[in-house]
């Protein structure tokens, strides 16, 4: 009787193992805490700080040079505690549910304008991030935060279609792509409700930012008979980086940032900005009302904002810096590195121009019952 | 004596209170409100709409226990019958892939079962590609001539449209496995089956042999002791060994995400898009869950009854 009870201890210990794995990745995508130990260390030893200063900082996923995190902690003496979630509607799910307890996170333009919209960002202190000036005009003011009183840019970048030359015949220049049966089992969609919903509308020749019910359900209606027809592989955010890589779907939608880190290891792979237009965003930095480490936070946020950080950032995860002196360094800053021009083809992908940006249409906020109704279609989406 | 046994009962019913009682209170509590605070059953109502999730979830995962069943039996069974040193050797064996990961273990299926992954290599250079398509081919031709005779005949006979299939593709370079149904239960069986293997394997070494024995020489032949000595002896094993795999099975969401693809969702896939994800709506995500866990509730009630009568003789 004793082997009985305890095999089955053995398994349960196993089994409440198993479940904590999960509930791990259930708070926070794929978590992950960097240098936690070290860089204390390095930090208690090298600043005359003793206390035990730390920052919490929320981003996504291969969105960072984490070097820039152990200098970070070297120079200041702080612990970053750095975590990464999915996409800017799981933040918004992390922040509501609570049991989170992030400073700083770099959430999209519309979801910025939510969370302004519900009183959830702090508002900056501008003379502790110097750095902020040597952001361009251009990403200042912005319609999600008008006054500017909430944001520091981190990044910007364009949606488009990825497609694998390949395994597909011709050029891919318009979102039909997306949603065409002849692709059957090729394509892969991109699990965030506003950008999925937002490639339908776009598609339809809609505005991304409608609220109309009948458009946003006509878009709805596109995505599920394209699900039903058996056009998307999967859904997917993340997971595209391999799958991608390895010529396991032809087509996909996602950030043109993470194209130019997926071409590094499959040249096939190519980027089109469809004809019909596209998003552009703005992922911007911002500290929470209820963050316990604002002066910390500030510090992070200055130090990320500077040249520097911002050229090995764009050189890491290939997404275009606001920075104006990264922006325009950058070229001879990849040339200094790899001792060969950079493609300027690529960096056009990466950084496009003012006559390709004004094609596209930037994300506002929707009115609570257009978010609502986005929420509902996108959990009825997997029912089938 | 009473009173210092009840003594050492109280961090338990402390923990308990705490962590499962509590919870399931606050569960219910979402369940039956909007975001607002109000009572209400409108996330009741709504459950019609997801029937279908629930019925995918608990077919897979029915599958996925009678695959375990199928396979961890006899595992157990030739474990418990072989000596110390293959037992040791097999509990490591069983026990090894537990002591990775999970969610690793899941990602690495993910490279496995992919279209030009490993497995779709070695079935290519196998010809098992080929055969798949020159089948499929047959099957086309088999069922078009079906078509066109008998099901022709019969459709005029009854009025109806009665059509076979004979699209299967005869042009593929691999064989798709990654983001199917099948690719979700393959990681199931793959993450459970130790579960059901363990408690069939302790009750069966644990099991006396003077009653296979007695059995025997009573006249009973190989297949008769099986059926009417050593199955109903192990049934606790297998009850517990099915309860441990079909309950996390019914509510997984990594396993499903990853390798299933989330085109077609899952109820743990669901509940976490509910809760943590994409559509945010835990009111609705908590009566969701109220529901499964009733369900499940009473599925482990009927197996129980119906494994009630059993229990009483390995007591015996």
């Amino acid at each position: 009787m004793k082997k009985i009870v305890a095999l089955t201890l053995a398994c349960l210990m196993a089994a409440s193992l198993f479940l904590t794995g999960c509930s791990v990745r259930q708070n926070g995508g794929n978590m992950q805490y960097t240098g936690n130990n070290s860089g204390s260390n390095a930090g208690d030893t090298g600043s005359s700080n003793s206390g035990d200063r730390e920052v919490n900082v929320c981003s996504w996923g291969e969105y960072i040079d984490e070097s820039l995190i152990d200098e970070f902690e070297a120079a200041t003496g702080i612990t970053v505690n750095y975590v990464t979630v999915e996409s800017n509607e799981a933040l918004y799910s992390q922040l509501q549910q609570g049991g989170v307890n992030y400073d700083v996170i770099v959430p999209s333009d519309y979801m910025i304008s939510q969370l302004i919209e519900e009183d959830m960002l702090a508002e900056l202190d501008y003379d502790k991030i110097p750095n902020f000036s040597l952001i361009g005009d251009q990403f200042k003011n912005l319609s999600y935060d008008p006054e500017n009183k909430y944001t520091v840019p981190y990044t910007w970048g364009t949606l488009g279609i990825i497609y694998n030359s390949t395994m597909v015949d011709g050029e891919i220049t318009s979102w039909d792509a997306m949603f065409d049966p002849q692709y059957a089992g090729n394509v892969l969609m991109i699990r965030n409700s506003r950008d999925a919903f937002g490639i339908a509308l776009m598609d339809l020749g809609y505005s991304v930012n409608t609220a109309d019910e009948a458009e946003i359900r006509e878009a709805y209606q596109r995505v599920v008979d394209a699900n039903e027809n058996g056009v998307y592989q999967a859904f997917v955010m993340d997971e595209i980086f391999q799958l991608m890589e390895n010529g396991n779907a032809a087509i996909s939608a996602y950030y043109a940032g993470d194209y130019l880190s997926m071409l590094e290891n499959n040249p096939d792979l190519r980027y089109v900005i469809p004809e019909e237009g596209t998003n552009w965003f703005v992922d911007a930095m911002c500290i929470l009302k209820d963050a316990d480490n604002v002066d910390e936070a500030h510090e992070w946020i200055n130090f990320i904002a500077s040249t520097e950080a911002n050229l090995r950032n764009m050189d890491y995860i290939w997404y275009a810096s606001p920075n104006t002196t990264a922006l325009e360094e950058y070229p001879a800053y990849y040339e200094e590195l790899y001792g060969e021009p950079l493609d300027m083809e690529l960096y056009e992908i990466m950084a496009p121009s003012q006559d390709v940006l004004d094609k596209c249409e930037a994300y506002l906020v929707l009115p609570s019952d257009a978010r609502t109704l986005y929420n509902d279609l996108w959990t009825q989406l997997g029912i089938v | 004596m009473k009173n210092k046994r009840a003594f050492f009962v109280i961090p338990y019913v402390g923990w308990m209170t705490l962590f499962v009682v509590a919870p399931i209170i606050i569960v219910a509590v979402y369940a039956f409100t909007t975001a607002g605070g109000e009572f209400t059953l409108d996330n009741f109502s709504r459950m019609g709409t997801y029937a279908s999730v629930f019925l995918r979830s608990f077919e897979l995962a029915i599958i996925a226990t009678l695959i375990c069943l199928l396979i961890g039996y006899p595992l157990a069974y030739v474990m418990a019958k072989e000596g110390p040193r293959f037992q040791r050797i097999a509990m490591v064996l069983i026990m090894l892939p537990m002591w990775m990961n999970f969610l690793l273990r899941t990602y690495a299926w993910m490279s496995l079962l992919e279209n030009n992954g490993l497995i779709n290599q070695a079935f290519s250079a196998l010809g098992i590609v080929d055969l798949s398509n020159a089948i499929n081919g047959g099957l086309n031709s088999f069922c078009a001539w079906l078509n066109s005779g008998l099901l022709e005949w019969v459709n005029g006979l009854l009025g109806s449209d009665f059509v076979l299939n004979t699209a299967r593709p005869t042009d593929q370079t691999f064989i798709r496995m990654l983001f199917t149904q099948g690719a979700v239960v393959l990681g199931m069986v793959y993450n459970y089956l130790p579960f059901m293997v363990l408690p069939i394997y302790s009750v069966l070494v644990k099991m006396d042999n003077s009653l296979v024995e007695a059995a025997r020489d009573l006249g009973a032949n190989t297949s008769c002791v099986f059926r009417r000595v050593i199955f109903p002896l192990s049934l606790p094993g297998v009850l517990s060994g099915v309860t441990m795999v079909f309950v996390p099975a019914v509510s997984t969401f990594a396993i499903s995400k990853m390798l299933g693809g989330g085109t077609q969702l899952m109820l743990g896939d669901l509940i976490e898009m509910l809760f943590m994800g994409s559509a945010y709506n835990p009111n609705l995500g908590a009566a969701i869950s109220i529901v499964m866990m009733l369900i499940v509730v009473i599925c482990m009630w009927v197996m129980n009854r119906f494994g009630e009568g059993e229990e009483q003789a390995v007591i015996l």
